[in-house]
């Protein structure tokens, strides 16, 4: 649409101005800078946070047995009852948008080391997990493998170590893979080594402290029967964790004779409400600051527009001139937006540019002082972010010429070039 | 070339006024004519008229034998940029271009290439004896010089018409005289020429003068503009 030669017509008119023009232009450089800024800081904080959670998915949810508290088919309330793996496989039957299920089991550390290798002994948490918990409550396998099918089929006995265990009781120099280490007694094969993604959700003590057995050999060794009291499950992400809730209690009282009226034999928590309000919080902020940025570009945007007014006014007899030699008003129309437009996107993009640059330049000092607790982190826009600015920009150039170009083809030759 | 057939125009404002009250002209092809006639007489809307810079209320106006009449702003843009020179009192040049990229404007908006364009502005330039000046900016010209560029502005789209609102009014006398020899010159190649002035100097150097009062045709003067001596006081 523009060829070079357009272009160059109406860099001149701009150009001829310098000064006015840069001011002008400083007022949409100004506010996509603001808009750029202002969104990354915004992004900067949910990285922050959502690297608080990294690895833990979000729509899970844990179930645990209680003492019943209501009397139901003969029997007393007070009751202690567990689930068994066969509620657990009627569950994910029931509910197919049960993407991983895991029971887990844990020994407590108590004060005696109760882990032994070689020389070294330390006190950690002992837990039993299912190959799905690591879809659950992911981590990073250093070395080795997780939990597979075939230790829980066998009753492996076979052992993960935290990191922190195995730089405890081994230093780092140690190849660990293969190695035994006695477990309350018991001698397990280390088959893997595990680091959690963060340090802030935790299932039963922090995973890094930890010694992890394939479920069916925990409850065989430590005599746990095949009882089940604690289960986590994650759903996919479209579904309702807290809605499934509901019908997994139901589903469970049945099953074990549970009055459907009892409150708190079946325990069941989940983070979906928590994560609602963090979503909702971070789209608030959102909405915020695109509305402050969008505030901002548009006195810049305005402000275009009120300066094309006055040039166009300025340049009555200019346009009249050109009229007279034979520019249609569709010539005089575009060359008013077009200007208005190339002055919009240049000063649009060189804002976003830097605001970009600046942006780059604190993440990097974020990054370069790396902290556990710190809340910030990349604070980019994304480029999704990027394209919708830059098609606010030219929508708004286009916009902030039309009143001028309006003013301008109503401009007749013969007003222009009237002898006063 | 021109023909006017009973133009009637009148300005509505809070005084209607009866401007031009049936003018009949006819302009042969090669034609040098003067327009003269007091202030308000109507001349400048005579030439506007003519210029496709306003319409009329009734009456024909052929132009090149074509009948120039309720014309849309884009044809009538078109038939200026294609048929009209415009030579204006105050030249009217764009302050921001060069004498070059002035001469070359009516050819910018006819589509033709920037490198044609300024070949043939260039061409104009060196007619009018300007080419030293091409790159200069108008408000580093002199008024005689300015006027030039104006008039290869007019004459580089090869017009059939050349429509000028007191060439000479912003000149001095001597500068005026060599504006309307090349006026002279430039008419001698073909091109007709309408020429608003209140200089009877400038009108006695035309082949027909036209006295308007009062929005009609009082008088039509035949000249022979080269029985005059071009040394004559103009002013």
């Amino acid at each position: 649409m523009i060829d070079l030669d357009g272009l160059k017509e109406i860099w001149q008119t701009i150009a001829r101005n310098k000064t006015r023009s840069l001011l002008t232009a400083f007022g949409v450089f100004w506010g996509i800078f603001i808009l750029v800024v202002l969104s990354s800081v915004g992004n900067g904080f949910e990285n922050g946070l959502m690297r608080q959670i990294e690895g833990f998915s979000l729509n899970t949810g844990f179930i645990f047995t209680e003492q019943t508290t209501e009397p139901y088919k003969g029997y007393q309330k007070g009751r202690y009852w567990s689930m068994d793996m066969n509620d657990l496989e009627a569950i994910k039957d029931a509910f197919p948008e049960i993407v991983a299920i895991s029971p887990e089991a844990s020994l407590y550390s108590s004060d005696e080391n109760n882990v032994v290798f070689g020389s070294k002994s330390g006190s950690y948490t002992v837990k039993g997990l299912m190959p799905e918990y690591n879809q659950i409550d992911r981590c990073k396998i250093v070395m080795g493998r997780f939990v597979n099918e075939t230790d829980i089929a066998e009753k492996r006995k076979v052992c993960l170590i935290g990191e922190r265990v195995y730089e405890e009781m081994m230093g780092k120099n140690v190849e660990p893979i293969g190695k035994m280490i006695k477990v309350n007694g018991i001698y397990f094969e280390i088959v893997g080594v595990i680091r959690p993604y963060n340090s802030h959700t935790q299932v039963n003590g922090e995973a890094s402290k930890s010694v992890i057995l394939p479920f069916t050999t925990m409850q065989q060794v430590f005599g746990l029967g095949d009882k089940i009291n604690f289960f986590l499950y994650t759903a996919r992400d479209d579904a309702s964790v807290s809605s499934m809730e509901e019908d997994i209690k139901t589903l469970l009282k049945l099953r074990h004779d549970i009055a459907p009226n009892d409150k708190e034999a079946v325990s069941a928590y989940n983070v979906e409400e928590e994560f609602n309000i963090f979503k909702a919080l971070f789209k608030g902020i959102h909405i915020l600051i695109w509305i402050v940025g969008l505030g901002t570009l548009m006195s810049g945007i305005i402000g275009v527009s009120n300066i094309m007014l006055v040039t166009v006014k300025e340049r009555t007899r200019e346009i009249g001139v050109r009229r007279a030699l034979g520019a249609k008003p569709k010539a005089i129309l575009t060359q008013v937006m077009s200007e208005s437009l190339l002055l919009t996107i240049l000063a649009g993009l060189v804002g976003l540019c830097f605001g970009v640059l600046v942006m780059a330049v604190v993440g990097l000092i974020v990054a370069s002082n790396p902290s556990e607790t710190t809340m910030f982190q990349d604070p980019n826009m994304n480029l999704g972010e990027a394209i919708v600015a830059i098609i606010i920009v030219i929508v708004s150039g286009l916009l902030a010429g039309l009143l001028p170009a309006l003013r301008a083809i109503q401009i007749k030759a013969i007003d222009a070039i009237r002898e006063e | 070339m021109i023909s006017l057939h009973d133009i009637n125009k009148t300005y509505f404002g809070a005084q209607p006024l009866h401007v031009l009250k049936g003018i009949n002209l006819e302009i042969a092809d090669g034609e040098m004519v003067s327009i003269m006639g007091a202030s308000g007489s109507g001349k400048s809307t005579l030439l506007n008229i003519l210029g496709l810079l306003d319409n009329y209320d009734s009456g024909d106006y052929y132009l090149d034998g074509k009948l120039m009449k309720d014309l849309t702003e884009n044809t009538a843009a078109e038939y200026r940029n294609k048929m009209i020179g415009f030579i204006f009192q105050s030249f009217n040049l764009i302050p921001y271009k060069t004498a070059i990229e002035n001469v070359a404007l009516p050819l910018y908006y006819q589509g033709v290439s920037r490198k044609k364009r300024n070949q043939l502005a260039l061409e104009y330039l060196e007619r009018f004896g300007l080419k030293e000046w091409a790159d200069h900016y108008p408000n580093e010209l002199s008024g005689g010089q300015k006027q030039r560029v104006s008039m290869a502005r007019a004459l580089v789209t090869q017009p059939k018409v050349i429509l000028a609102d007191e060439p000479t009014g912003a000149l001095d006398s001597k500068t005026s005289a060599e504006v309307i020899q090349i006026l002279r010159e430039v008419n001698q190649t073909g091109i007709t020429m309408v020429i608003v002035t209140h200089e009877r100097g400038i009108a006695m150097r035309t082949d027909k003068i036209i006295h308007l009062k009062d929005g009609i045709i009082e008088e039509v003067e035949t000249n022979n503009p080269d029985l005059i001596d071009l040394n004559t006081q103009i002013k």
